[in-house]
Formats: structure tokens, sequence, C-alpha cells
């Protein structure tokens, strides 16, 4: 986070450039329509995205399970549509949000008195546990085979999910406005920056007399209520759950887009998974058998290369242009 | 009147390892005093017993009359002990300015709010301000740490500490790694410091210990040596064994 002249941490004025991604989503819209089911997807995993760099980019909370709160999202959300007859997409979004909280709540309560790799250990046990739970659950979760007859009732009772994924999308980007204008106000708001000040330097908060275990429980129940949404809206776009959404793959999967887009910048988040996703719906028909190799070589590239991801490539850009006039 | 802070019998021992044994200290109201002894003495395992990063094995912290033996570091900070760090602990890649924003907003219950942005609590930023000023600092408010001479970062150090507006500050080594040419800085702060903040100096540059403390504890492994005025412990034979040689002072 820069800070500017007018103190204490970062100017929250939007600026002109953060308009750009709205006003690219949306003209998505109207320009790729055939591309919508996944573009809708690439919408989810901004917002996992951005419930990550929350953690991670922002509060140094480094994990390797935030699918379990993805997972945990979506398979409340799919319960409720499949087996309790709840088709009010808003009522499965609460109720995903909240399971998300609750989980991040308790989880995190527990793992945050840990640092470094027994955090991470921990991160991905909690996931790992979830899964199994899924898997043998199979009456409540379809285990294996995953859960459909998923059933979404009209949004607001007015926008019925269509085939060609117009209200997904706009759906989707709705949420994700919210949650960005949520994540925004969080990072800007003094919270926010005691954030950085636990990354920068956690040491120095205890001696400056903040409660750092408790902010970064607050911190990681924020991101874990994120991504219960975003497994919701998965759920509910998708129609079905499986398995994957609580899978180590998927959790490592989304560090990689954040990593690639750029950690603790808010927009990697939306720079990464858009380039992920797209790479991987490429290469996947280009090399369905080797797609992966591309994404790892775009990820060795990254690390070595650039450090602060494509973002830190643009600003790197940018700030030479600069010099140079 | 009640000490602005003492302890009682204090030791910390790691195994069969004894590095504070049966310390009692006494630190009064707006006082300049200073720790010294030899490296391994037990003073910066004083100081982390004295601000909760380290717990004692036995014996009892007061601060201002209360017992803080087992409150935390968070808890003490608020009772108004604050401390500084022998190596830098600064937030390297936000602004001065942020760094002493971040200990006053703590201070003022501002920290953990989410409503308003950070930068619309005028109060944080101005208190941060005015003490940037009062340590020579406003002109550097803008600069990140990264970019800031090491001298001007250790009074960085002190200001984020004056930023809790303590009753009792811990200056642990404020000059350390400063050229000597600029450690009359430091000192010129250490001497505009309130005189209402009870301040314990831990300090290797002699010269500045003793043109600084008006009482001076010695430490030798893990125990209480001697403790008196400058001039008594520049005169006590003692002290020129375990640690100053045959250096006068005073």
């Amino acid at each position: 986070m820069s800070t500017h002249a007018g103190g204490y941490s970062a100017d929250p004025r939007i600026r002109r450039i953060e308009w750009l991604p709205w006003i690219v989503a949306l003209a998505a819209f109207f320009l790729l329509p055939e591309y919508l089911s996944l573009g809708a997807r690439i919408l989810i995993y901004m917002l996992y995205a951005l419930s990550l760099d929350l953690i991670v980019g922002y509060a140094g909370i480094i994990t390797l399970g935030h699918s379990a709160y993805f997972g945990l999202g979506a398979y409340v959300a799919g319960i409720l549509a499949a087996k309790a007859a709840i088709a009010d997409p808003m009522v499965q979004l609460a109720a995903a949000a909240a399971a998300g909280a609750l989980l991040g709540l308790t989880t995190g309560a527990i793992i945050l008195r840990t640092r470094a790799l027994t955090l991470l250990m921990l991160t991905l046990a909690i996931t790992s546990v979830l899964l199994e739970i899924a898997n043998k659950a199979s009456s409540l979760t379809g285990g294996a085979d995953g859960l459909s007859g998923v059933v979404i009732a009209p949004i607001l009772g007015l926008f019925r999910f269509d085939i060609y994924g117009k209200t997904a999308y706009l759906y989707c980007l709705v949420v994700l406005l919210i949650g960005w204008w949520l994540v925004r106000k969080i990072i800007y708001s003094p919270f926010g920056t005691s954030l950085t000040g636990v990354r920068e330097n956690s040491l120095r908060m205890h001696a400056i007399g903040a409660p750092v275990y408790w902010r970064l429980v607050l911190v990681y129940t924020l991101s874990a209520t994120i991504a219960g949404v975003a497994g919701g809206l998965i759920t509910q776009t998708n129609q079905f759950v499986g398995l994957n959404v609580l899978s180590f793959e998927s959790a490592g999967e989304l560090l990689v887009m954040l990593i690639l887009g750029g950690v603790g910048r808010i927009y990697g988040a939306f720079v990464g998974p858009v380039v992920y996703l797209i790479a991987q719906d490429l290469l996947a028909k280009q090399f369905p058998e080797y797609w992966y190799f591309g994404i790892g070589t775009m990820l060795v590239l990254v690390v070595m290369f650039a450090r602060g991801g494509i973002l830190g490539i643009l600003d790197g850009l940018i700030a030479r242009l600069r010099r140079k006039a | 009147m009640s000490a602005a802070l003492e302890t009682h019998a204090l030791c910390k021992a790691f195994g069969a390892l004894t590095v504070a044994d049966r310390i009692d200290f006494r630190l009064e109201p707006g006082a300049r005093h200073a720790l010294i002894g030899p490296n391994g003495a037990g003073k910066t395992t004083f100081v982390n017993m004295l601000t909760g990063v380290l717990p004692p094995s036995s014996g009892k912290i007061v601060l201002g009359g209360e017992d803080i033996t087992a409150l935390g570091q968070a808890k003490r900070v608020k009772r108004g002990l604050g401390r500084t760090f022998q190596i830098n602990a600064l937030f390297r890649r936000l602004s001065v300015l942020d760094n002493v924003a971040l200990a006053v907003a703590e201070r003022r219950g501002v920290a953990p709010k989410m409503l308003r942005a950070a930068s619309a609590h005028a109060e944080v930023c101005s208190e941060g301000m005015e003490l940037l000023a009062t340590l020579g600092l406003a002109d550097d408010s803008g600069q990140r740490i990264l970019d800031l001479p090491y001298g001007k970062q250790r009074l960085v150090e002190i200001a984020i500490a004056l930023g809790l507006r303590p009753r009792v500050l811990l200056l642990d080594e404020p000059a350390a790694g400063v050229p000597s040419l600029e450690s009359h800085r430091i000192l010129e702060v250490l001497d505009r410091l309130p005189k209402d903040i009870a301040i314990l100096i831990i300090e290797h540059d002699m010269d500045l210990v003793f043109r600084f403390a008006q009482r001076i504890t010695v430490l030798v492994q893990g125990e209480v040596l001697v403790e008196g005025t400058p001039d008594e412990i520049g005169k006590d034979r003692r002290v020129h064994q375990v640690y100053l040689g045959e250096q006068r002072h005073g």
C-alpha cells in the first residue's frame, strides 16, 4: 500500500483507473455473449481471490486451505437448494456467508496461534478434513458423485437464471462489486492499516499495544465469509457441487492466480483469475493433455522475473516511462 | 509515592541457566535511569520481562502500583508502558508519519475501526505530525522508512513509542549503530522528552549514559551489582572491574 501526502496510509479516493475493470466487465457482457459462463466463473474466482488477498496480501497470513471456506459455502448453498428446498438465491448466499464466517472464526481462532509452516500445514489439514467429511456424508453431499438437483429460484423473484448465462454473469458482477467495495473499505480503514502493520512488523504491533491475534482472527473470519459467498455463487451458477471445490488443488490454484496477478494489490485478484482461467481455457482446447505445462511455465516466469505479479510488471513499466518522460 | 515501575525478586531461568536472579528494581516517576552491564548481563531479558515478551520464572512486576506480572504485552502498553528496540522494529515500507500514526491510532482506540478511511481520522494524522515536529522529523513525514538515513530511523523508533504517550518508557540502546557524530542528536531528543515520563535507558554508549541518567543500575550475570548516581557508579571499583575497565566518567 502506498502512502499519500495527506498522511496516515493510502488515499482512499477511487482513482479513474479503478473503474476500468468494471467497464471491461460490462463491455464483455455485451461484446462476448458466448463466453458469459466462463465470464461468470472468472468473476467468482475474482471474489474468491479477493478474499485470499485480504489475508495473504494485507495481513500476511499464508494459507493453502482457503478452499475449506469456499467449499463449505458451495455445499451449504447446494444442500439448501437440493435437500432443504430453499431455492431463494439470496438466502442461499447469506447461509453460505454465515457458514464461511463460522468456520473461519472457529478454525482461525485455533490456527492463528501458530505461524509459518505449522500454520500452512494446519490450513491444509482443515480443508483435507472437510473434503473427507463431504466425501463420506454422501447422503447429504452426494459424495464423489457430487450434489445435483440444485434448484435456484429467480433472483429477488424477478431474474431467472437463463441458459446463456446472462443473469448469472450480472448477478456475479453485482456480488463482486459489493465484495470489492467491502474489501476496499477494510483495506483503507484504520483496521486495514493495522493489518499492514502486522504484515510489516508484528513484533512492533505487539509493542504498540495492538491485539494482533484478535485482529488476525477477525480478518480471517471476514475473508472466510467472502470465500463462502464465492462458494455459494459457484454452486448457483453451476447448479452442481463436486468434491473439487474443497480440494487442495482448488486452494493451490487460487494462490497461483493471486501470485500471477500480484499479491496485496486488490486488483491482482482481478487480473490473476482472468489470465489464469482464460489461459486454462485456451490451452486446454489446444493441448488437452499438457495445458498445465503452460500454466506452470507462466508461474515460473512470474516468480523468477516478476515478484509483484502482472500488476508488478505494469507498475515497473509505468515507473520507467515516467522516468523517461 | 508509588514507583512508576518496580520489580520484586524478578527471576528468569532457561533450564539450568539463570539469566535474571532476584532483581529488585525501582523506577521513580519522571526518573532518568540507566541500566548498564556487560554483554550477557541480562539487560534485554529484563526489558523483555518488563514488557511482557518473556514471562518471568518468579517474582513480581508493578506498574504505577498495579501488579502487571500476568498481563500480556498489549495490556501493559495500554497501562502506559512503552518501549523502543535495540534493532529497529519499524514498518519499513510505510511512511514515517504512518509509522507514528499506527501507534497513535492504537492509543486513541481508532485502530479497530472499519467504517471510515484511516486518512479521514485527521486527529491521528495531526497528532502524529506534531510529534514528528518535536523530534525534527516533520520534513521526512512522507518518506518511507526504507529511504530514511539510519540516524533518523532511530528517532522514528522513539517517535512511535512517544505516540503511545507512555508513563514509563524503556529505551533499548537508542543510539545503537548511530555514528558518534550523530548520537548527540539522539541525546538532544532524549533531553527534550517530557519530564513526566519515567525513562529507563539501556545503553552501551557510556558518554550518553553518564550525560543523560540521574541514576544508574549495573547488572552483572543477571544480578544487580550496584545502583547509584552517575558519580557513585563512576567511582565504584567493582563497576570498574567488571564493566568500565579503567575508564573514568562523571
